[in-house]
């Protein structure tokens, strides 16, 4: 039989050699490092000639922040253009990882709830301070809705402050689990191959070409859920960020 | 495709009549407006995948699981603290379940930008 554990690859080990076990520098610290340099790097070579006629990475460089751009200011109005750097650097920083994540063999650091947890931990705090920043204490309107009447406050305010302490969970949770259910699933199909072959022989072979097709077709759905879920991210934090500016 | 054949056609018209740089400012300026609302359709494609189902399902799911973990956490603590338990798992349990529903309510409306007016 084939051992298979479809978790192992989410394990964590020391990157960078000898040097990264002395200071804990971990496989995921070394994506992230990575995700972010080619982050950088695509955005500064594509930026380094601003031509009319833009080629490929400045095509891409003005493509991405067009988007992210077009979905601040849709979504907060006027006023998010100030989170427009906050914004992109999750953006790209959550869809390079995603993505980095899909090669064979790489770490997909989104895959941690630790590492979207933090990520979520910090829109949510940055949405508690704007919000603050811009209402003071009347930001606590936000938990009781206008037009209610007065007897149902007590039912009604509880809820909304369990709704609004849900964001950073619904929100860390969806990354680290889409991604991790895509990853299993994957590991899960090619051990399918691996059992056939081992157990059935050349009929194995054929039987194993049903699990390969699969695991095609969810390479495919697993770009679209990279891109998707750092869409999605980045849009919600929009959302919260337009919340905390207009409450409601 | 017709409309490009068109548009280009209907460009070198106007080039023909005159062909002085204030055409040419002109044309620049047609071409990018042109550019723009090319562009435009483009992005509307993109921000489609918000109205994928399977987008829509599991950001649902995870705001009603989302807001019923908060309250059981929240429950659980305040009990441990207070020694009450059950009592406030009881009370928030309902409540989380509430804020669920509610969280769902939210996101199916915010999920059109257009339709947002109506709450």
């Amino acid at each position: 039989m084939v051992e298979m554990d479809p978790l192992s690859q989410f394990h964590l080990q020391s990157g960078l050699g000898t040097l990264g076990r002395i200071i804990d520098f971990t496989n995921s610290n070394q994506m992230m490092v990575i995700a972010a340099l080619i982050v950088t790097t695509v955005m500064g070579i594509g930026l380094r000639r601003a031509a009319i006629v833009p080629g490929r990475m400045q095509g891409l460089a003005e493509l991405s922040y067009e988007f992210v751009h077009n979905m601040v200011i849709d979504t907060i109005g006027e006023e998010g253009k100030r989170f427009f750097p906050f914004v992109f650097t999750l953006f790209s920083f959550i869809l390079v990882g995603n993505l980095l994540g899909l090669f064979p063999y790489f770490f997909a650091f989104t895959s941690h709830i630790a590492i979207t947890g933090a990520l979520a931990f910090f829109v949510f705090l940055l949405s508690l301070i704007v919000g603050f920043w811009h209402h003071g204490f009347r930001f606590f309107k936000f938990f009781a809705p206008s037009g209610v009447p007065a007897w149902l406050l007590p039912l009604l305010i509880p809820i909304e402050i369990v709704s609004f302490l849900s964001r950073p969970v619904s929100l860390s949770v969806r990354l680290f689990a889409n991604i991790t259910a895509g990853h299993v699933m994957w590991e899960v199909f090619a051990g399918f191959m691996l059992m056939l072959v081992s157990s059935l022989g050349a009929l194995g072979v054929v039987a194993a070409l049903i699990p390969l097709g699969l695991n095609i077709a969810l390479t495919a759905l697993e770009f679209l859920v990279a891109f998707l879920q750092a869409y999605v991210f980045a849009i919600l934090t929009c959302l919260y960020l337009h919340d905390s500016i207009h409450l409601h | 495709m017709g409309i490009w054949v068109k548009r280009a056609m209907k460009q070198d018209d106007s080039a023909q009549h005159d062909d002085t740089v204030a055409s040419f400012d002109k044309r620049l300026e047609t071409a990018r407006l042109k550019a723009g609302l090319v562009a435009k359709p483009k992005s509307d494609r993109d921000r489609s995948p918000d109205d994928n189902p399977l987008t829509m399902a599991m950001r649902l799911g995870s705001e009603m699981v989302g807001a019923l973990a908060i309250a059981v956490v929240i429950g659980y603590g305040l009990d441990r603290l207070l020694d009450t338990a059950p009592w406030f798992m009881i009370g928030l349990v309902p409540i989380g379940a509430a804020a669920g529903i509610l969280n769902v309510f939210r996101a199916a409306g915010s999920s059109r930008p257009n339709t947002k007016p109506k709450d």
